[in-house]
């Protein structure tokens, strides 16, 4: 108590603060010094010049048409079927509902791995399907393209916009469309002048967070496109760091490449918060009623079909290619159970060496990434939410910045940073991928505590302090028993996605430290098709065993990140 | 003519029915409120009127022409009947500013640019809205919020006014004002008014003629004096105001209270028709008369001061009563013996 100038609040706050620099800010400090600086002196030219070069320009472009195709296509997809769940009478509702959320489980290039291996112009089994049953001369798809990499990644992003505009479309208040109704307005006209407006925010939300991803995600283009000379962004990154042995140009170009996507992505999420701030789109009742359900009547079973056909091609045909693919002896022999073998998943799981690894690194990584990156992120919000102090706004900046940072440039900087310029050399170790797995996850830990936090209103804790408890006891026995459900949804929105991370540890994966995700990467560009599908078999099944584990243990609602 | 005629209409909702076989004439240019505690059917009967809700069965004519006829299966879509509606939590569009909120019905009739803008005109000029015309709702109060909902639904100048609990979101003196505001338009462009409400002061503040409500089941249509004088049942009683029951007896001509003999007998007559000896004495705190002697006796269990009134807690026997007297009133102490004597009163069936 006190008028102490030093209390415990500015320890957690000098504390939060230098955790933020050192994992976050400082890397990508970096980034730019390392784009713009060059021999101390800032040179944007140069940097410039960089760009102009045909394969970053091509790469440059390609990012675009990509995030741009996605973000659309994920748009119309995501709007269409949250309005056919939450404003028709659609049969099985409720099932659909749930089942458009899977593609969200499911790693994109675990999918793309599954649709190279039904869909590349030459070896696809449908394209050869085809091929055969029609005596074409020519494939008739080919995923590998960019339109390939567009459909396939709006598969698996396209419930971003789908679960911000159900929830929005379930939270709005009924009365605003009945109001219309009875206005003399019809079906189509309320919803042009009155739904879809009032829902342009989330929309909007839902596409920004498509493009964002799109933007920075290197899986699905480093599987469909590489092979084929197609680059994005984060994959010339890679190749740039890869191919050129580490040069000092290829770096420069790949923090520029950077930069870009940093700007990007900050641009996104600044336009997302100038849109959710505009107080024109207060639509959320208080009271919960059922909103008006349009009759589909005769296209009620047919948009049935189209929505479980949608689900059954995105969803279980990859799916059950990559089980399949897995117990095959030889990769190219035919689906026949002679041919058929479940050696390959014990040999992955219990004699390889390489698979072995990447499965127990890829465990101690998530799990000891999520529980430091929760713990640290309780504490950064507990500042943020709860404490009143001068200089708060230094960490209210601080915390907005992992928000924008993509997996790639995360890699990038930690590079820059734990290469022994600053004394200390993590490069190739497992503890360079905890770090970026903290920088990269904290956005998800700092969204999930605040919003625990925010629920739980000061006068509680007052309560507590006016019987008699003291500070700590009122947070040990108020605070943080009321925050726990947030932690451990925080803990697990970590854990998962990291257990099956790529983007930023395929930049940082040693000898010895590969993860899952590196593993079914490098496996598959090796040629081991067969072992690739069987470790991403065993990655699906222990991701579909950690999200029921999710539903037992918390029942909080989790929000997407 | 806007005679709303509501037979026989029954709603259900999986096995609880809402309504229940509901007969009910609204007389053009009357103001009727629907009054019930919540769930008890008035917002599902207001909601079939505006054409939200189907019919299980019944009818609903609006003059002489059909609205909703469940065995016909007919059901005239809302944006067809031309009704005005105030809903509960405001339901003004937050994207358009004040203008195109009431400008909306009357843009959906396709009407001319200039009479849109005349009548639009009118609308916020008779709800006193004019000078914000071209702000958003987010900037305004709750009031004003609730005003735009009333400018939106006299726009289009609707025979019939349904109006869901307009008032239950404003604060009470807001409220008070408001109600005062929807009697003036009513009276000044003509419109019959249906309301809903749970709040019975307002309902009698209002109405021309009111109905109570209960599990779907209509208990009581009337005008306000009348349901406050004589409530049809013991709920109505209750529901209406507040209120005393005393379970008597009366033999012989001498009433006295059960389980309180020794309090003497009251000075009262027990009301015809009651099937009992054994009965329901219904009373309102206001009309109990105290004194020191004489009467039924009882001992003041409570006294609370309420500025302009004096509450008091009396007890009779097992059974207390709630009675409310001017402040200048002579004060009795607590623990103190009273009589009472019971100016106005009515009888209820036991139980």
């Amino acid at each position: 108590m006190g008028q102490r100038r030093f209390g415990t609040a500015e320890i957690l706050l000098l504390l939060s603060i230098l955790i933020l620099v050192v994992v976050v800010a400082i890397p990508i400090l970096l980034i730019f010094w390392n784009a713009f600086v060059v021999e101390g002196k800032p040179d944007f030219l140069r940097a410039l010049a960089l760009l102009k070069e045909p394969d970053t320009f091509e790469a440059l472009k390609n990012s675009l048409v990509i995030a741009g195709g996605t973000t659309v296509l994920s748009t119309i997809i995501g709007v269409f079927f949250a309005w056919l769940v939450s404003r028709t009478d659609l049969p099985y509702k409720a099932t659909m509902k749930v089942l458009f959320l899977v593609p969200f489980m499911l790693p994109s290039f675990i999918g793309a791995l599954a649709w190279k291996i039904l869909l590349s112009p030459r070896g696809g089994h449908i394209n050869r399907l085809l091929m055969d049953l029609f005596h074409l001369e020519d494939p008739v798809f080919n995923i590998m393209s960019l339109g390939g990499i567009i459909a396939v990644e709006t598969m698996y992003l396209f419930p971003f916009v789908f679960i911000q505009v159900s929830g929005a479309l379930e939270r709005m208040d009924p009365t605003l469309e009945e109001a219309a109704r009875i206005s003399g307005a019809g079906l189509f006209t309320i919803t042009r002048r009155i739904t879809l407006p009032l829902m342009m925010p989330s929309i909007l939300a839902g596409a920004l967070l498509v493009a964002l991803y799109s933007l920075a995600h290197f899986g699905v283009p480093a599987i469909l496109g590489t092979e084929r000379n197609i680059f994005i962004i984060p994959t010339k990154i890679y190749e740039k760091i890869y191919a050129s042995g580490g040069n000092f140009e290829a770096i420069r170009t790949g923090t520029m490449l950077s930069s870009i996507l940093v700007l990007a992505a900050a641009a996104i999420l600044y336009i997302q918060s100038l849109v959710l701030s505009s107080g024109r789109f207060q639509v959320i009742s208080g009271k919960s009623m059922r909103p008006m359900v349009l009759k589909l009547r005769g296209l009620k079973w047919p948009l049935l079909i189209l929505s479980v056909l949608y689900i059954a091609i995105t969803v279980v045909l990859p799916t059950a290619t990559i089980f399949l693919v897995g117990t095959l002896k030889t990769y190219g022999l035919a689906f026949r159970l002679e041919n058929m073998t479940l050696d390959n998943f014990t040999y992955i799981l219990f004699k390889w060496e390489l698979t072995r690894d990447a499965i127990w690194n890829s465990f101690y990584l998530s799990l000891s990434a999520a529980a430091v990156t929760m713990l640290i992120g309780t504490l950064i919000s507990y500042v943020l939410v709860k404490t009143k102090i001068r200089g708060k706004f230094l960490l209210e900046f601080l915390g907005v910045l992992p928000f924008s940072v993509p997996g790639t440039v995360i890699a990038l900087g930690v590079i820059l940073m734990w290469s022994g310029r600053f004394g200390i050399n993590l490069y190739n170790t497992a503890w360079i991928i905890f770090v970026a797995y903290i920088a990269r996850y904290m956005a998800f830990a700092l969204k999930s505590t605040s919003a625990a936090l925010e629920q739980v209103h000061d006068s509680l804790e007052e309560a507590a302090r006016a019987c008699g408890a003291t500070k700590w006891q009122a947070m040990r026995d108020v605070v943080l028993p009321l925050i726990k459900p947030g932690m451990v949804a925080a803990f697990f929105l970590i854990f998962l996605p990291a257990l099956r991370e790529l983007t930023t540890s395929v930049l940082l994966y040693g000898p010895h430290t590969r993860t899952i995700g590196v593993a079914i990467y490098t496996l598959n560009e090796d040629g081991e098709t067969v072992y690739a599908a069987a470790l991403a078999a065993i990655a699906l099944v222990i991701i579909m065993a950690g999200q029921l584990l999710i539903k037992r243990v918390t029942r909080a609602k989790i929000e997407s990140a | 003519m806007a005679t709303v005629t509501l037979s026989h209409v029954t709603k259900r909702f999986g096995g609880v029915t809402a309504v229940r076989d509901l007969d009910l004439e609204i007389q053009d240019g009357e103001c009727f409120s629907m009054l019930g505690p919540s769930g008890c059917g008035k917002t599902t009967t207001l909601r079939m009127l505006a054409g939200f809700e189907d019919l299980d069965e019944g009818e609903i004519r609006v003059g002489d022409r059909v609205f909703s006829n469940s065995s016909k299966r007919y059901y005239l879509p809302p944006e067809k009947r031309d009704f005005g509606m105030v809903f509960q939590a405001f339901a003004v569009w937050p994207h358009l500013d004040i203008f195109d909120n009431v400008a909306f019905p009357l843009q959906i009739k396709g009407l001319s640019r200039a009479e849109i803008q005349t009548r639009t005109r009118r609308a916020l000029e008779d709800t006193g809205l004019l000078k914000v015309q071209h702000a958003y709702p987010g900037e305004l109060s709750g009031g004003e919020k609730q005003r735009i909902a009333l400018a939106r639904a006299i726009a289009i100048n609707p025979q019939v006014m349904l109006l869901d609990e307009p008032l239950s979101n404003l604060d009470p003196k807001l409220r008070e004002e408001m109600r005062f505001e929807i009697k003036d338009l009513q009276r000044r462009l003509g419109f019959t008014i249906v309301f809903v409400t749970h709040d019975q002061a307002e309902a009698m503040a209002i109405s021309d003629r009111m109905m109570v409500m209960r599990d779907g089941v209509l208990q009581q249509v009337g005008s306000p004096i009348e349901i406050y004088e004589r409530p049809s049942s013991r709920f109505v009683f209750s529901f209406i105001g507040l209120s005393n029951f005393l379970p008597v007896e009366t033999r012989e001509g001498a009433t006295f209270v059960q389980g309180a003999p020794e309090a003497g007998p009251l000075a009262v007559v027990r009301p015809k028709g009651l099937p009992d000896a054994a009965w329901t004495l219904a009373c309102r705190p206001t009309h109990i008369d105290l004194q020191a002697e004489g009467g039924l006796r009882g001992t003041v269990a409570r006294r609370v001061y309420l500025g302009d009134l004096v509450e008091y807690r009396i007890r009779v026997g097992p059974h207390e009563l709630r009675i409310q007297k001017g402040a200048r009133h002579e004060v009795f102490q607590e623990g103190a013996p009273v009589g009472l004597t019971f100016r106005h009163y009515l009888g209820y069936p036991e139980g």
